[in-house]
């Protein structure tokens, strides 16, 4: 083979540049997983983290169409018994005070701008 | 000419169906059955089962004529609570209850020669929550409904700013956020909202609102804000007109009332005592 001398870190050269988003991840200080604030307030929520983890989402928007459209009780309890009251800032920002460190902890990691707070009036941040 | 038996065929059979056809179109828009949005609930589920409720108010001018700073006080319980804008200018105003000239807010009662005390007396009015509300037929996302207890209400969230229910509503109740609600002032605050309550969202560019005769409140057990505020002067009164033996219904069966634009058939629940 001819030019291996200049081939070879050539190619290392290309696959290095080639890849560096998924490494420069791991090296940099960036690379942690989200670490959402745990409220101190409560112990359990309105249904179990793994449902929360993946289905916020959909329960924020079943209790809006049950409330708002069909009448829908404002509260509800918990497996444990506890009442609370299905409302995003009566209810969620009552136990996560923080959109800062619980809101935007995943969803900024994850890149995905809800716009819950473009009317919703955001709490405010203790610090 | 070169017309085949077959070519006849056609023509005459296509002629057939659309003659069968367009009856049935027709009657459905005429009954008034046609709804701007496609199939009855969409992604979102219907609204749930009538409660048999009606909510609605009467409204007694001569209290508000006796003390002329009791429609601005109603006026600022609604607004401040339900975090209403105010831009300053009138192109721009956002409404959920406002006052209007006698002449403007009946116009169908309007006449040459009337009681002096009508002629400047501002008129207290709201949206009329219609038993058979237009903007409601007009909206076709379904962002605007009829609840169970009768209350016409907003999803903002679903509301698309196409403003077809601002044409649709006879009574101007709707109105348009042209601009941004939450426009911030050098310091960081709301410059159109004075003191925000972070209980009741704003709105955004782009949405349409109104009164939602307090749906928040009634969820509650508390009346809306401007009864509330017009309990004093006993100018108000709220409550169910299904029910025969709520104050309302007393009221109404006591006293000659007029609703605003009648002969539209839009069954308003907003009653006003002259």
């Amino acid at each position: 083979m001819y030019d291996t001398g200049k081939i070879i870190p050539g190619l290392l050269v290309f696959v290095g540049l080639v890849t560096f988003p998924i490494w420069y991840g791991f090296v940099s200080a960036d690379g942690h997983l989200p670490n959402p604030e745990k409220p101190t307030k409560a112990k359990q929520c309105v249904e179990s983290t793994e449902f929360m983890r993946t289905s916020h989402m959909v329960l924020l928007n079943d209790w809006r169409d049950n409330i708002v459209r069909e009448g829908g009780s404002r509260h509800g309890k918990t497996a444990d018994g506890t009442e609370f009251v299905r409302s995003l800032h009566k209810g969620c920002m009552d136990c996560h005070t923080s959109k800062r460190k619980f809101c935007d902890e995943c969803h900024t990691y994850a890149a995905v701008k809800p716009y819950c707070w473009d009317c919703h009036i955001q709490p405010k941040e203790a610090n | 000419m070169d017309n085949s038996r077959r070519k006849f065929l056609k023509i005459a059979g296509l002629s057939a169906i659309a003659g069968i056809a367009a009856p049935t179109a027709f009657n459905g828009l005429l009954k008034g059955e046609a709804q701007a949005s496609s199939a009855s609930g969409g992604g979102h589920g219907g609204t749930g089962a009538a409660s048999g409720k009606r909510y609605g108010f009467v409204i007694d001018v001569s209290k508000f004529a006796r003390d002329k700073g009791l429609a601005q006080r109603c006026i600022d319980a609604c607004h401040s609570i339900h975090n209403v804008p105010d831009y300053g200018n009138k192109k721009d105003e956002i409404k959920w209850i406002w006052t209007d000239g006698f002449e403007n807010v009946f116009p169908d009662h309007s006449h040459y020669k009337k009681n002096a005390d009508l002629h400047d007396a501002p008129i207290l009015t709201l949206c009329n929550h219609c038993d058979n509300p237009p903007c409601v037929r007009a909206c076709p996302t379904k962002a605007t409904f009829k609840n169970p207890d009768g209350l016409v209400l907003m999803d903002f969230h679903r509301c698309i700013g196409c403003r077809f229910c601002m044409a649709a509503c006879p009574y101007g109740a709707r109105s348009f956020n042209w601009r941004s609600p939450r426009e911030l002032d050098a310091a960081g605050n709301y410059k159109y909202i004075k003191n925000p309550k972070p209980e009741f969202p704003t709105r955004m560019r782009g949405v349409v609102e109104k009164c939602n005769m307090c749906a928040e409140r009634l969820a509650e057990g508390k009346i809306p804000a401007c009864v509330e505020e017009a309990r004093g002067a006993n100018a108000m009164v709220f409550g169910d007109l299904n029910d025969p033996r709520s104050r309302i219904s007393k009221v109404l069966a006591r006293k000659f009332t007029i609703q605003r634009k009648p002969a539209l058939g839009t069954h308003p629940s907003i009653f006003y005592i002259i």
